[in-house]
């Protein structure tokens, strides 16, 4: 069943998410466990399609026993955690000067042109979507982007049409391992 | 070669795990502060002169001394690794490379301030180096220098590492300092200031990654030494990242006493600009201060050579000066236009805005709005004095320095550059296509706007 779909009931998470939650929570004092609520979220984000539900919301609330409100106005505020289904692979390109003056625009007008989307539409295969973001740091390395966890940096037009590819042969890895 | 403080083992292989790291000299400043009382250490940093490299420039041993440690509460470190100031990759290029140096100078660091609980907050974009250092921190555990009673010293600390989620208002101390609370990073109205009244509502101090980085060889070698290097008040090295038209981009250190001439043109730093074009401007200290005409660049408004230091640097105001900042160095050649930089900038700015204070959320997005109009050919003449008089009302008028931020580089776009603002107003249909300098740059149009103007 698509999460999108998904009651509170039917949002579980997995036991090794449970003990990663645990060990976030262990490195804040008593009474401020509230503290690892933006990187558990980046860790129930990847375990669930890359977004935020509100059932997987009010979840995150349970687990750290705070209210669900104190997690959407977090949510709400930073621009990593989706609210919404996004793409398989959604490329991030820096949109900040230091990329532009290295023809990140041109890439970015290349990428959605040759997957026949607009910026932040999804191809109809569910696959792939192409984002502007704000500087990643990266700048001496532009034009970049951000795939997952990754940086892509140094980009021209081959390098795109290859990491497409790959994306399609399922060759890439979007996260990054401890 | 300059000298090199924090980069000297940068190409050392392995360099990143703890053996490497620890045989090359790496952790020897703990073993040397724990000998050492809290203020032996503080006076050390003191004397170094180091001042923050996050941007602001105050002096670290100073910023350490404000730290309340009468009213007995706890304290806390946290070193500030949100590095979203766009033009600045530094931080990161360390982290990645030498994760041990980090947790070395959260240790001795610690000591100094005598805290028990530290942690470095990190921009979630980073999220593969926030695994680097959380392996990096399990080692240091591992090898007894973290948790309680470090190599039988008595002296326990703990050491976490935490991330925050795309927001660059979280760089700001006391919005990093709300969002590693776990809540929106909105930033606190000071004072008190976070040395009395921080995290948790505890005396903390928050540093910059270069910052604390820098500590443990100030330890090992003395702040006298540290001093010896650079010009003033301006001591030791300095990270600069380099991007934009030029030849070699990068993160370079550099002693704070070259010129600006020597960074730009040097095949030891930016090899000079990338293709035969000419250098337009530059943003020299990350997109928040104020952007440069390249006549202002090499020399100051007085004729003097300028330096890579906080002085001279500034040297001449606003007026015809700018700043060292973070040490974003970003370099245009003639192929790139202001209006449509600086209306990136605004953008950025408008995008980022906490949107707490009226001045910095309706301006930041009215500074864009008129900005996109004038960069795409619907301005007009009067739209360059409206951006004068908003950005003029942003400064100083908000909760933190978010709204200067986005002001200062508007105003030094129009004070120097107001001729490329009127000509996209009165030449529309010549800056249609984004590209327009690379086509026509400024040189081959400029006799355009000698002739009377037809629109008033
Ligand atoms: C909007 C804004 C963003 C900032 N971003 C950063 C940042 O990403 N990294 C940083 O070290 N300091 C940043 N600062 C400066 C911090 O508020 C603070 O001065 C700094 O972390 C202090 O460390 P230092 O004294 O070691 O430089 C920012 C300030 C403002 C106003
Ligand atoms: S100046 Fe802007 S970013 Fe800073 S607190 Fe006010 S609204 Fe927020
Ligand atoms: S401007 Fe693109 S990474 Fe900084």
């Amino acid at each position: 069943m698509a999460l999108a779909e998904a009651g509170p009931e039917q949002i579980v998470f997995s036991e090794p998410l449970m003990k990663r939650i645990e060990v976030l929570k262990s490195h804040f004092p008593d009474g401020k466990k509230k503290s690892a609520l933006l990187t558990v979220l980046h860790e129930v984000q990847d375990e669930h399609e890359d977004w935020l539900s509100v059932p997987v919301m009010d979840k995150v609330a349970e687990v750290l026993g705070i209210l669900p409100i104190e997690v959407y106005e977090v949510v709400t505020f930073y621009s990593m955690y989706n609210q919404k289904p996004v793409g398989k692979y959604v490329f991030e390109f820096c949109r900040t000067s230091c990329c532009v003056t290295r023809g990140v625009e041109d890439l970015m007008d290349y990428t959605c042109q040759k997957l026949g989307v607009g910026m932040n539409e999804i191809t109809a295969d569910g696959m792939f979507q192409v984002k502007g973001v704000e500087c990643l740091g990266a700048c001496g390395y532009a034009p970049m982007m951000q795939l997952g966890d990754f940086y892509h940096e140094f980009l021209s037009k081959e390098k795109v049409d290859t990491l497409i590819d790959d994306c399609r042969a399922g060759k890439v890895e979007k996260l990054s391992k401890v | 070669m300059g000298r090199k403080i924090l980069l000297e083992h940068i190409n050392v292989p392995g360099i990143a795990g703890y053996e490497v790291y620890r045989q090359n000299g790496g952790y020897r400043s703990v073993e040397k502060a724990l000998k050492m009382t809290p203020n032996d250490i503080v006076e050390e940093v003191k004397k170094s002169g180091l001042r923050g490299r996050g941007g602001a420039g105050f002096p670290t041993g100073m910023k350490w001394s404000f730290i309340d440690k009468k009213s007995g509460r706890p304290r806390y470190l946290v070193c500030n690794a949100d590095e979203s100031e766009p033009g600045t990759f530094k931080d990161r290029y360390l982290m990645e490379k030498l994760p041990h140096l980090l947790i070395e100078g959260m240790i001795t660091s610690s000591i100094a301030l005598e805290a028990h609980l530290s942690y470095i907050y990190i921009r979630g974009e980073y999220m593969w180096v926030y695994r680097i250092l959380e392996k990096a921190i399990n080692e240091a555990y591992a090898k007894g220098w973290l948790g309680k009673n470090i190599q039988g010293s008595g002296f326990d600390l703990d050491l976490y590492v935490t991330c925050g989620a795309g927001a660059y208002i979280c760089g700001e101390e006391t919005g990093l300092i709300e969002s590693l609370e776990g809540k929106r990073g909105n930033p606190r109205i000071k004072p008190p200031f976070p040395a009395v009244v921080g995290l948790y509502g505890n005396p903390t101090v928050v540093n910059n990654v270069e910052t604390i980085m820098d500590v443990p060889w100030i330890l090992m070698n003395g702040g006298e030494e540290f001093a010896k290097i650079g010009i003033g008040k301006s001591t030791g090295t300095k990270l600069i990242s380099a991007s934009g038209h030029i030849k070699n981009p990068g993160v370079y250190e550099i002693e704070l006493s070259i010129s600006v001439e020597e960074f730009v043109n040097s095949d030891e730093y930016c090899g000079g600009m990338y293709s035969d074009r000419p250098m337009k401007a530059c943003v020299p200290g990350g997109s928040s201060v104020p952007i440069l005409p390249a006549e202002l660049l090499f020399k100051t408004a007085k004729g003097e050579q300028r330096m890579m230091t906080y002085e001279s640097m500034s040297d001449g105001g606003f007026a015809t000066g700018s700043m060292i900042g973070s040490g974003g160095f970003i370099v245009y050649d003639d192929t790139a236009c202001v209006v449509r930089n600086t209306w990136n900038f605004a953008r950025f700015y408008h995008h980022e805005s906490c949107g707490q204070c009226s001045p910095c959320r309706e301006g930041t997005g009215w500074m864009e709005k008129i900005l996109y109009r004038i960069e795409n050919g619907y301005g007009s003449q009067s739209d360059i004095d409206l951006l004068w008089d908003i950005q003029r009302k942003i400064e100083g008028n908000t909760i933190c320095p978010l709204g200067d931020a986005a002001a200062w580089p508007v105003a030094a776009a129009i004070r120097h550059f107001r001729h490329e603002f009127e000509y996209h107003v009165r030449y529309p249909e010549k800056i249609k296509d984004r590209k327009h300098f690379e086509y026509e740059p400024w040189e081959k149009v400029k006799h355009l706007m000698a002739k009377e103007s037809v629109l008033v």
